[in-house]
């Protein structure tokens, strides 16, 4: 067991910091629009210094370093509360799956531009009828000339309105079992029929939308990983998504515990005996979301994928996240409800972590079946 | 950066779980605790393999190693809850090594680390330490009391019975005796560490007891562990088991790499693990239904072990509120 730095690591650290403090953009302006514009610029000053893809490969424009750079590029954008990046779900998600499941042709045609966030791209996973139960969807492509035709409906696309590339998981075939006649495209978002329609979160914005896709057209070459072979490529997307945005979240939960501890001394509450036990219990949880964070790092970095164990790691943070800002409505007092506070919204926005990528309850059921080995759900 | 044991320590726990688990099997351990003995024969292998001084220094007569090597031996000894003085003397020598003056240690350390001087550690609360491990057999018995730490001859005390007949307490008036030099407080947290990884082992076990249990036992022509209010409880338990590992471990290597850090750790790891085990144990018993209430069945004894644990050199809501002092919030409120 080491969790020290080796000198590399620090290095690379001190560079990033120094780095980061000399091209810092501030803080982001306001309204959802500017905001987007903001982190895009950002992204591209953080691509073009080489910052954007750290444990990328090299030819697609990325650093060629480990996971381990890559976790402590997470931690430090997060301390300096440098913005983030604008194309998170492409960083997170889109890009790792090319990189395991793409040809030669699609890492230099897709990589790139995630990088420098020239094209931002969305998940068109979930359908109105087709959430927890991913497998079941029913946007169908038919085959064409040279491509597919596809219509369907998807819902909770997160930036699909600025999207340029869409990750699509759709129906290619009818006949076979549900999670085999799955298909993973890359659909040009570009085009009358796909239509965006913007849902209104309980926070008052619109971060996701409806999907309505009427005879959308996907040439071939923007298959991913083969014909019918969409879930397991979409699952290499989820486990990703689970075990390196993880990351990055358990510092920003370090740092809002730390905005939590200066609002109970405000508030003179730092001798409530309650009080003291709760933020006492959320540092520990926090201390050990980070901890988990690090094993799971070790651990892909042995395997060379992020496994099932990724679920602990989300399940936990959004109930961390979750509780942390029920203390602070809490220690707020009468003020709480005043939207002139970020933790008003924080708290609300904290809702969706348990249903964003994958509901709690689902990964019990991962956790459950797939890393404790206990019998599916109804079997006999 | 890595977070895992390296090829030495896998092979420390590796043949720590064969011996162990060749020793301690479970009608063994329950003999032992339905006698309120420990198996002399055992800890005699214990001592020739070197196992309590496995901490001490080698100049000292151990082997040289760490607080992570300690702490893998003691969650392997929690996992078949082995029945023996291992922990109390171990506990006798971290506080000697990290308070002891050059002359202490080289006087108690070589006794400790052969298992020849066997040592425990008291905390005192008003005129008695209420809960020492092994006073009734232990020839030197250090006490603590607030910041400063005293050592005494044993055995001493009177015994006393409590929910984990697996070890054998005492209670031990306070006495004068000999003070160690330094702070005895670094030697409390890795105590405190040391028990957090033996609450991860017992927890680990009753984890892997509810699963195979889950597995078998059908209910309306069912495997349990495919109804959801059993599987998801399960997940639960994995979710707390594993955090417990991670705090216990990240403290034993703060305490050789990062001591500045060892109090925060020590109170983190401890507080959580506390918790996880009693909750693990517990929920386990409910997986298991009515025969787990049974003398009969095992868990029990894992149950009471990890309750047990729970209150010894710190209760989790001591550990808390000490992790809200450490990380900024205002003096100490809870008394020992
Ligand atoms: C803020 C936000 C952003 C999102 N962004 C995206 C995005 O960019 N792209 C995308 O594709 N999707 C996105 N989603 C969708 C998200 O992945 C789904 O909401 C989620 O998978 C759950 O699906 P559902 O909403 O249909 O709920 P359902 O699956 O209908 O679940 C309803 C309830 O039933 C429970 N349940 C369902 N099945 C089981 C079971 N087998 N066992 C036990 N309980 C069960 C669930 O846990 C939940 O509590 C986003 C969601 C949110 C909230």
């Amino acid at each position: 067991m080491d969790l020290t730095l080796s000198p590399e690591e620090a290095a690379f650290r001190e560079e990033l910091r120094a780095w980061i403090e000399a091209n810092s953009p501030g803080r982001e302006p306001e309204g959802d629009e500017a905001a987007f514009e903001f982190r895009k610029r950002w992204q591209r000053e953080l691509d073009a210094a080489g910052w954007a893809g750290i444990s990328w490969p090299k030819e697609y424009g990325g650093r060629g370093a480990s996971l381990i750079e890559q976790a402590i590029f997470n931690e430090e954008i997060v301390r300096s509360k440098a913005p983030p990046m604008a194309n998170v779900l492409a960083l997170a998600m889109g890009g790792p799956t090319v990189i395991a499941h793409g040809d030669e042709d699609q890492k230099e045609r897709y990589l790139p531009p995630i990088l420098s966030a020239e094209e931002i791209w969305c998940q068109g996973f979930s359908e109105p009828d087709s959430g927890s139960d991913l497998a079941s969807l029913k946007t169908r492509a038919e085959k064409t000339d040279g491509g597919w035709s596809v219509t369907g409906q998807k819902v909770w696309t997160t930036f699909a309105h600025h999207a340029k590339w869409c990750m699509l998981v759709a129906r290619t075939d009818r006949d076979v079992p549900k999670h085999k006649g799955l298909t993973y495209f890359l659909m040009d978002m570009e085009q009358d029929a796909v239509q965006v329609r913007p849902l209104v979160q309980i926070t008052g914005e619109s971060e996701f939308n409806e999907l309505f896709i009427e005879d959308a057209y996907i040439p071939d070459e923007n298959v991913v990983g083969g014909v019918g072979n969409g879930w397991m490529v979409a699952i290499t997307t989820l486990m990703h998504e689970r075990a390196t945005l993880a990351f990055g979240l358990q510092v920003q939960v370090q740092i809002a515990l730390l905005q939590l501890r200066e609002l109970v001394i405000e508030r003179g509450l730092e001798n409530d005996p309650i009080v003291r036990q709760r933020i006492g219990q959320l540092t520990i949880e926090a201390e050990v979301l980070r901890l988990n964070a690090y094993r799971g790092l070790t651990q892909i970095m042995k395997t060379g994928v992020p496994g099932p164990e990724g679920s602990l790691g989300k399940w936990q943070w959004s109930e961390v996240n979750q509780s942390l800002t029920e203390a602070a409505m809490e220690i707020r007092g009468a003020e709480a409800p005043l939207l002139e506070s970020d933790w008003a919204y924080r708290f609300l926005r904290a809702r969706a972590n348990s249903i964003e990528g994958g509901t709690t309850e689902i990964l019990k059921n991962i956790v459950a079946e797939r890393v404790l080995g206990l019998p599916r759900m109804g079997a006999k | 950066m890595n977070f895992d044991l390296n090829d030495d320590q896998r092979s420390i726990k590796a043949t720590a779980a064969e011996f162990l688990a060749a020793r301690f099997k479970p009608d063994h351990v329950r003999e032992l605790a339905e006698a309120g003995s420990y198996d002399e024969g055992v800890w005699k292998e214990m001592c020739e393999l070197g196992w309590p001084g496995i901490f001490i220094p080698e100049e000292h007569g151990g082997q040289g190693l760490g607080q992570v090597e300690l702490v893998v031996l003691m969650e392997e000894l929690g996992r078949v809850l082995a029945p023996s003085p291992f922990f109390s003397n171990a506990a006798a020598g971290l506080v000697i090594q990290t308070a002891g003056s050059e002359e202490q240690r080289a006087r108690w350390l070589p006794g400790i680390a052969s298992g020849e001087l066997r040592g425990t550690v008291g905390e005192v609360s008003g005129d008695r330490a209420p809960l020492v491990a092994d006073a009734d057999s232990a020839e030197l018995i250090v006490l603590l009391d607030g910041d400063s730490a005293t050592v005494v001859e044993g055995p001493l005390g009177e015994r006393v019975e409590t929910l984990d007949s697996t070890r054998r307490f005492s209670a031990v008036e306070a006495r004068a005796g000999e003070q160690l030099a330094g702070d005895p407080e670094p030697g409390r947290d890795r105590i405190a560490g040391a028990l957090a990884a033996e609450l991860v082992g017992v927890a680990q076990q009753t984890l892997d007891m509810a699963v195979d249990y889950a597995k078998q036992r059908k209910q309306f022509d069912t495997p349990i562990g495919a109804y959801q209010g059993v599987s998801h409880r399960c997940a639960q338990m994995l979710l707390e088991v594993e955090g417990a590992r991670a705090a216990a471990y990240y403290a034993a290597w703060a305490a050789d790499a990062e001591p500045e850090t060892l109090a925060l750790a020590a109170s983190m790891a401890k507080a959580y693990a506390s918790d996880a085990g009693w909750r693990v144990t517990a929920s386990s018993l409910q997986v298991h239904g009515g025969i787990g209430f049974t003398w009969e069945h095992d868990l029990h004894f894992f149950l009471k072990r990890a309750k047990v644990d729970g209150h010894l050199f710190g209760t989790a809501r001591e550990h808390r509120d000490r992790v809200a002092a450490l990380s900024g919030l205002g003096l100490l409120t809870t008394t020992r």
